[in-house]
């Protein structure tokens, strides 16, 4: 394993004498519910080997069949991402020994993508420290492509129970042939400086984007969603391309900015020593934030692909094709730009709603009928900080956005307070029925039968005689003793501008 | 006759993990040359509007549908393992050569 003996170039310093290039490869698992090219199941989480069947395991005899959905979804993406659909593919056979795949090759596709020519672009926000302004980079897709993940091992042994060390490995094939679409990217130049800052938002707009399509649960931090960083350097964007270091596994949106970030450094440092860039895997470390050597590429990429001979071509109906293309969603950042509009928010409005995960639900709550402010503000205020609270998600808080809506409606009519329209809520999440029935149940409507309020006010004014001549007086401002005592007298459940109405006309009344 | 080297069947050899000794790559280098000189003949008979072909039957877009069918047990899929140790395959630790 290779240190860093030779010090890493500070970043600004890096950007500054080098140009940085960057490829990013990133393998989504689809959702289907079975594999790539076998009836076996998918499910996350299921007990080792449970989720197999002849075909995973690469049994002599048994054939592969793909996955018609898997495909359907191949070509949804490849659809997303502005690419060219090949009228004719084939799959290919990646040769290489390693257990985790029992057949002692991957079925993937080769020179023949199902997908191929698109990009994406990819809104980059301004720099958290300032010193970069909002922009759009387009970036280009070179593929995408077909494939199956792999089994899972764990190495076994040795003192830390990690690689090196070990004495054997355990191999769960649970996660063998589950459909992998592998996107690739060209190279990206012309980033500079912001490079980490593209990758980052590259891989964020392409989550959010497999996300509208509903074709992957794209959980990073699950691996459903996995990042390979390609870095080098140039001397200037003229140069020709570097030697690259092809960084593995970078598995959050925050880790692909750092890796990249640090690659740049570290490959500054080993171009101004003087020293050549190993062309290598290396492994991304999420606790340390830092990349070590894997293994060396240069000659063990020979895969000795060829055609699988076990799957026919596949030659999907232009047809269908068009079919596929008059159903995609709305992109997600068309979406947001159009919502924003529609809902006259500023630009950290729509970000907070959007960081909050709740721009289904605001818009869902607008559709219900409340107005887009109040909407927003019941999303990311109240309901965020329950959530939050308690741990979960705002999508799986139990209040739905037509309750929202309603108890909007409530405050609206004056039915309720602000205040009082929280208390409902509480109710509402601790499932006590919709808005009106924990109203009622509760007792929470605010009190408008003015000869209630009347009666209070009253009382209140003979209790505290003081008060009540400071006011006649011409204090108006120590009305709001009494208004408090009547507020606490209807625990709260009358509405404050009515109560200060009545105070001043019953002082004078008295 | 083709030419393939030696060296270039010591690098297949390595690739596919076969053990040969020296006598068995000479043996093996002039065997594949026939087998690549059948190839070439072929290849000579067959004009440029012959398609390189993969597959020999006319079939395309053979799918199946996303539907779980039941199949092994972790019980019978384990059943062949060399070794098993907490339901997973138990094999040799190999390093660096994941794909």
């Amino acid at each position: 394993m290779s240190t860093t003996e030779i010090g890493n170039v500070p970043f600004e310093e890096a950007v500054a004498q080098f140009d940085p290039v960057m490829g990013l490869e990133v393998h989504v698992e689809l959702s289907t519910v079975t594999k790539m090219f076998s009836a076996a199941p998918t499910e996350f989480g299921a007990d080792p080997n449970t989720q197999v069947d002849p075909v995973s395991l690469g049994l002599p005899g048994s054939l592969p069949v793909l996955n018609a959905k898997a495909l359907e979804s191949a070509i949804r993406i490849g659809l997303a991402l502005n690419c060219t659909i090949a009228s004719q593919c084939r799959f290919a056979r990646k040769n290489y020994f390693y257990p985790d795949m029992p057949k002692n090759f991957q079925t993937s596709q080769y020179d023949e993508p199902i997908a191929f020519d698109g990009w994406l672009d990819v809104d980059v926000p301004a720099s958290e420290d300032g010193t970069g302004e909002a922009f759009t980079y387009r970036v280009q897709i070179e593929r995408a492509h077909m494939e199956e993940d792999t089994g899972k091992s764990s190495h076994v042994g040795g003192s830390t129970g990690r690689i090196h060390g070990a004495e054997y490995s355990l191999v769960d094939y649970n996660r063998a042939g589950i459909p992998l679409i592998e996107i690739v990217t060209r190279p990206l130049t012309g980033a500079g400086r912001r490079a980490p800052e593209v990758a980052k938002a590259y891989v964020a707009t392409l989550r959010d984007l497999l996300r509208s399509l509903d074709v992957s649960d794209v959980k990073m931090e699950q691996g459903s969603m996995r990042c390979d960083v390609n870095l080098s350097l140039r001397p200037s964007p003229d140069a020709p391309l570097g030697t690259r270091s092809e960084t593995k596994n970078v598995n959050s949106l925050r880790s692909v900015e750092r890796a990249v970030r640090y690659e740049i450094g570290r490959h500054a440092g080993l171009l101004r020593a003087g020293q050549r860039v190993v062309q290598e895997t290396r492994h991304w470390h999420e606790d340390t934030g830092l990349t070590t050597s894997g293994r060396e590429k240069s000659d063990a990429e020979d895969y000795r692909y060829f055609p699988e001979p076990d799957l026919v071509p596949i030659a999907p109906d232009p047809a269908w094709v068009e079919e596929l293309r008059a159903t995609l969603p709305e992109p997600p950042a068309a979406r947001r730009r159009r919502l924003q509009s529609e809902w006259g928010f500023s630009d950290l409005e729509l970000r907070d709603v959007v960081n909050a995960g709740a721009l289904d639900l605001v818009e869902a709550t607008v559709a219900a009928g409340a107005s887009p402010v109040s909407a927003r503000k019941w999303w990311t205020g109240e309901i965020a900080r329950r959530a939050n609270a308690e741990g979960i998600d705002l999508a799986s808080s139990p209040v739905t956005p037509q309750q929202v809506a309603e108890l909007q409606g409530l405050v609206d009519a004056g039915t309720l307070t602000d205040r009082l329209a929280r208390t409902a809520l509480e109710g509402v999440l601790a499932g006590e029925g919709s808005p009106a029935e924990v109203v009622e149940k509760r007792g929470l409507a605010v009190v408008s039968d003015d000869s209630a309020l009347t009666a209070a006010v009253d009382a209140a004014i003979a209790a505290n005689p003081g008060v009540a001549e400071k006011i006649r007086g011409g204090k108006v401002q120590a009305a709001g003793a009494l208004i408090g005592a009547v507020m606490k007298e209807m625990r709260g459940q009358a509405d404050a501008a009515r109560v200060r109405e009545l105070v001043l006309e019953r002082v004078g009344a008295s | 006759m083709s030419d393939i080297s030696r060296p270039e069947v010591a690098h297949l050899a390595r690739l596919a993990r076969i053990d040969m000794t020296e006598e068995e790559l000479d043996r093996m280098a002039a065997q594949l040359g026939a087998v690549l000189d059948a190839v070439e003949q072929v290849a000579a008979v067959v004009g440029d509007d012959v398609p390189a072909t993969s597959h020999p039957m006319p079939l395309r877009n053979v799918t199946r549908p996303d539907v779980v069918v039941p199949s092994l047990t972790a019980e019978e899929a384990l059943a062949a393992a060399p070794e098993v140790e907490d339901g997973r395959f138990r094999v040799p630790m190999i390093l660096g050569e994941e794909a």
